[in-house]
């Protein structure tokens, strides 16, 4: 029996198949998916701002989408996974609230996609898929065993990136 | 630099804003028992110091549907409150405002924008109570809504709450008749050292 292993926010979790990883109502933070399709483990982080270096308080790695990442990855190669194998896909980043004047705190989830882009890109990481933006929220599970990344939102069909 | 440290529920800081949250939701109490022409009755507020990951569980789960609606806080202090209920709490308070009874499926444009009113009446007789006890003026912006999975509505004031800690300050005040809500009030860092200097701290 394959269990799901579920993520909160500011956190991340590793897993090996067949079992998955999910996290629930995932909003303006951002999910990020990443694994080792030799060896079908791999892992999500549930990072919710974009950038580490600009913030005071950054003692907890999880919480952003830079250390986060650098996070994941560790984690993956310590328990086998080889960097240059290792492949990924994001969710998430949506903008819940409109207002007229956009600030920079409404934005977030867009910097928060943004931010993984540039990170995965600098560790050489192949971005295969996205499901990000728009102003839903998205419960997702990642299956190291395919690569799947099932993505649910309230009122719309079950998507698979 | 700031000096407060809401990591800890020891904190007197923490004590303040409880008091705050006490006040403030008595406030919201009587606005929305006028707005409804009848008694609303109100149990003591539960302030919580939530860490992020347990945010979703204690309001039924991340997934539950639940409706915030939010609003810019500008003036002598800057940040966002929030006012979330449960969906089906939503629907009820928009038929009592209108008369009607409680409709099924998706809110309309019409109950939507009742809502939007409700949160604003409430926030604002919630930010009043927290202006004249600091005497610091308020301005909130005109109100935002979303309707969706409680962890993506949180999501919004949780990385708020994350450029200054690992926690986030909930204030939850059940009203009569099964009505939950909840308030989340996140002022920026400088506007915390402002509310603790204008009220002696």
């Amino acid at each position: 029996m394959s269990e799901i292993i579920k993520v909160g926010m500011a956190d991340l979790k590793t897993c090996k198949a067949p079992d998955g990883v999910t996290t629930l109502g995932l909003g303006s933070c951002v999910g990020i998916a990443i694994r080792d399709p030799i060896l079908k483990i791999g892992g999500l982080a549930h990072a919710m701002l974009p950038d580490s270096t600009r913030i005071k308080n950054n003692t907890n790695a999880y919480k952003f989408v830079d250390t986060g990442i650098d996070e994941l990855v560790a984690e993956l190669v310590k328990q086998g996974a080889s960097k240059t194998r290792l492949v990924a896909k994001i969710a998430g980043g949506a903008q819940m609230f409109t207002f007229q004047n956009k600030s920079d705190m409404v934005r977030v989830g867009e910097q928060n996609v943004m931010a993984s882009k540039k990170k995965l890109a600098e560790l050489g990481i192949p971005l295969l898929a996205e499901d990000t933006g728009l102003n839903f929220g998205r419960t997702v599970v990642f299956y190291p065993e395919n690569g799947n990344f099932v993505i649910r939102a309230v009122g719309k069909d079950e998507k698979v990136i | 630099m700031a000096k407060i440290d809401l990591n800890s529920e020891n904190s007197v800081y923490f004590d303040v804003l409880k008091e705050i949250g006490n006040i403030g939701c008595g406030n919201a109490t009587t606005a929305l028992a006028h707005m409804l022409n009848r008694k609303v009755d109100m149990s003591v507020p539960q302030v919580r110091l939530l860490d992020f990951k347990d945010v979703g569980s204690i309001l039924g789960g991340e997934e539950k549907i639940m409706a915030g609606i939010y609003l810019m806080v500008q003036g002598d202090i800057t940040g966002s409150i929030m006012f979330l209920l449960e969906k089906d709490s939503a629907k009820s308070l928009i038929a009592m405002l209108m008369g009607t009874t409680p409709s099924e499926g998706e809110l309309d444009e019409i109950e939507q924008s009742a809502l939007k009113e409700i949160g604003n009446i409430i926030t604002a007789s919630y930010l009043n109570s927290l202006s004249s006890l600091t005497n610091l003026s308020i301005y909130p912006s005109v109100p935002a809504l979303s309707i969706d999975m409680a962890g993506a509505i949180l999501s919004v004031p949780a990385i708020e709450f994350g450029l200054i800690g690992d926690k986030i300050l909930l204030i939850e005040n059940d009203f009569s008749e099964g009505l939950n809500g909840y308030f989340i009030l996140v002022p920026d860092l400088e506007s915390y050292d402002k509310i603790f200097s204008a009220i002696g701290m």
